[in-house]
């Protein structure tokens, strides 16, 4: 069993989250032509080292950030969304 | 023939005969550089130097012959798909398959034994009968059966009767079939080797010379190659080759794991593979039981396999054969999968004008590997497409024309 620290609820199963991929920035709806918007919506990052992610804990609903290592498949930290905004 | 092999099975000392020639030293150019010894790279490899008359071909391999997906994928052939451009292609898949072992001069243990998807639910029920329906149109042998159906057709089955995940009935796909993976690669390379492609194991690309539109040459840890055309066949791969040469491909990677059983009597003769428990099975020509899934949950490009994953494919093993329970496992393993967003392959032109991609093959490629190699060659021959290619090409993003095909292994979730 692999455990995830939720930033809400403590340690818990991986089994209880849900991976929702890379966090993109949202393009401007009204000034992105197709291709930009293809771009987003279909070449999420796949680079391979470290990504920050968005997880939900499916029980809670609750939607929270994770950093890992992709190659060393390791969580290397959980923080909640809104040190995301505070961060841009 | 049988002359040969009564002189084979009577000599005293069985000679081997080497298929694959040693690596050679690298050319400073070649007409087609492949990406790849797996699978598709061999199999395009061949149909180039037999069908296209192409023989300035080199094969360059980071690891050893058919080390990666190739061998690690668990061998399903099937053209029980959902989209007719899908269908249409795996159909090709097939029929390339049931005469391999003669095209190849090498037995590739081909069974079409035919394939059995449970379904648990009336929802998997009525997707099935737009399967079945979908590939009696394109000329499949696929079929929905009711709950007798699968009982006679795999008798040893847990039907669940009255519990929570009794099997309400079946897609019987009667062309659907397995093969013995490596036998696969190593005919395709004796083959292509035989009429002078060179294959280059432990040689990686480490870049590409680009200049304008064209790929120049492309550079490896044994020396600079200029090439004519080059194809990119890497499996896990193809994102960090593909962005080598500044192209961005819509995949994400997931890894893919698998298991076997420890040799048992012959038991199960057909491929078993069920929805909601997101578990397949099928009984090797050893005797072991390979059992495989659905792809990890989230990305990662670690091949460790974890035991979250053992549990689950033993779990749905055991539910569907409870015998199964005292069964030890023998091995288990994990490939990257290139995942792209519609489930699809990517097959076709790339923004470099000779750059070829045969990417985005995800949990489905094995089956294809005869018809890739061959439409690729194609392909890369002409410089155009052929139509039965047009859907997959790269474009389809851009233009939003994506090809959902929900009867991918791992579209089930």
């Amino acid at each position: 069993m692999k455990l995830l620290t939720c930033p809400m609820n403590g340690p818990r199963n991986i089994d209880e989250f849900q991976s929702f991929g890379p966090v993109r920035a949202r393009p401007d709806p009204n000034a992105t032509a197709d291709k930009e918007w293809s771009r987003h919506l279909f070449r999420a990052e796949n680079r391979k080292g470290v990504v920050v992610e968005w997880w939900r804990h499916v029980p809670s609903n609750y939607f929270f950030l994770a950093e890992r290592d992709l190659v060393r498949n390791e969580i290397i930290r959980t923080f909640d969304a809104s040190q995301l905004r505070d961060r841009a | 023939m049988p002359l040969r092999l009564l002189k084979y099975g009577l000599s005293r000392d069985y000679p081997v005969s080497g298929d694959i020639p040693a690596t050679p030293d690298l050319k400073p150019a070649y007409d087609v550089v492949i990406i790849g010894g797996g699978g598709h790279g061999l199999s395009c490899a061949h149909h180039l130097a037999k069908y296209h008359g192409i023989k300035s071909v080199a094969v360059l391999e980071k690891g050893y012959l058919a080390g990666g997906n190739t061998a690690r994928n668990t061998t399903t052939i099937r053209s029980n798909y959902i989209t007719p451009e899908g269908i249409a292609f795996y159909k090709e898949g097939v029929e390339l398959f049931e005469r391999l072992s003669q095209e190849l001069d090498f037995n590739v243990m081909f069974s079409q034994r035919g394939q059995l998807t449970l379904a648990h639910t009336e929802a998997t029920m009525r997707s099935f009968h737009m399967r079945a329906e979908m590939g009696k149109h394109m000329g499949t042998r696929t079929e929905v059966v009711d709950q007798k159906g699968v009982e006679e057709l795999c008798p040893l089955l847990n039907m669940d009767y009255g519990g929570p995940l009794e099997i309400l009935g079946g897609l019987w796909h009667a062309d659907g079939g397995t093969a013995r993976h490596d036998a696969v690669a190593w005919g395709y390379a004796a083959q292509a080797s035989r009429r002078g492609v060179e294959i280059h194991q432990r040689t990686e690309v480490q870049g590409f010379e680009v200049v304008g539109d064209r790929v120049q040459a492309v550079k490896t840890n044994r020396g600079r190659v200029a090439c004519g055309q080059v194809l990119i066949a890497t499996g896990g791969m193809n994102y960090d080759v593909a962005l080598m040469a500044g192209v961005e491909l819509p995949i994400r990677c997931y890894p893919l794991q698998a298991m076997v059983t420890q040799p048992l009597k012959p038991w199960l003769d057909t491929l078993v593979s069920s929805v909601s428990l997101h578990t397949y099975l099928v009984q090797s020509s050893r005797g072991e039981v390979v059992i495989g899934g659905g792809s990890d949950p989230y990305q990662l490009y670690s091949t460790r396999s974890t035991l979250d994953m053992k549990e689950h494919l033993a779990e749905g093993a055991v539910h569907l054969f409870p015998f199964l329970q005292g069964v030890r496992l023998l091995r288990q393993w994990a490939g990257i999968t290139d995942m792209t967003p519609d489930y699809s392959p990517i097959m076709g032109a790339s923004p470099l004008a000779n750059l070829w991609l045969d990417c985005g093959w995800g949990t489905w490629g094995f089956k294809a590997t005869p018809v890739a190699g061959k439409r690729m060659a194609q392909t890369i021959t002409d410089g155009s497409v052929p139509d039965i290619l047009k859907p997959f090409a790269l474009e389809r993003f851009e233009t939003f024309r994506l090809l959902n095909e929900m009867g991918a292994t791992a579209a089930s979730h």
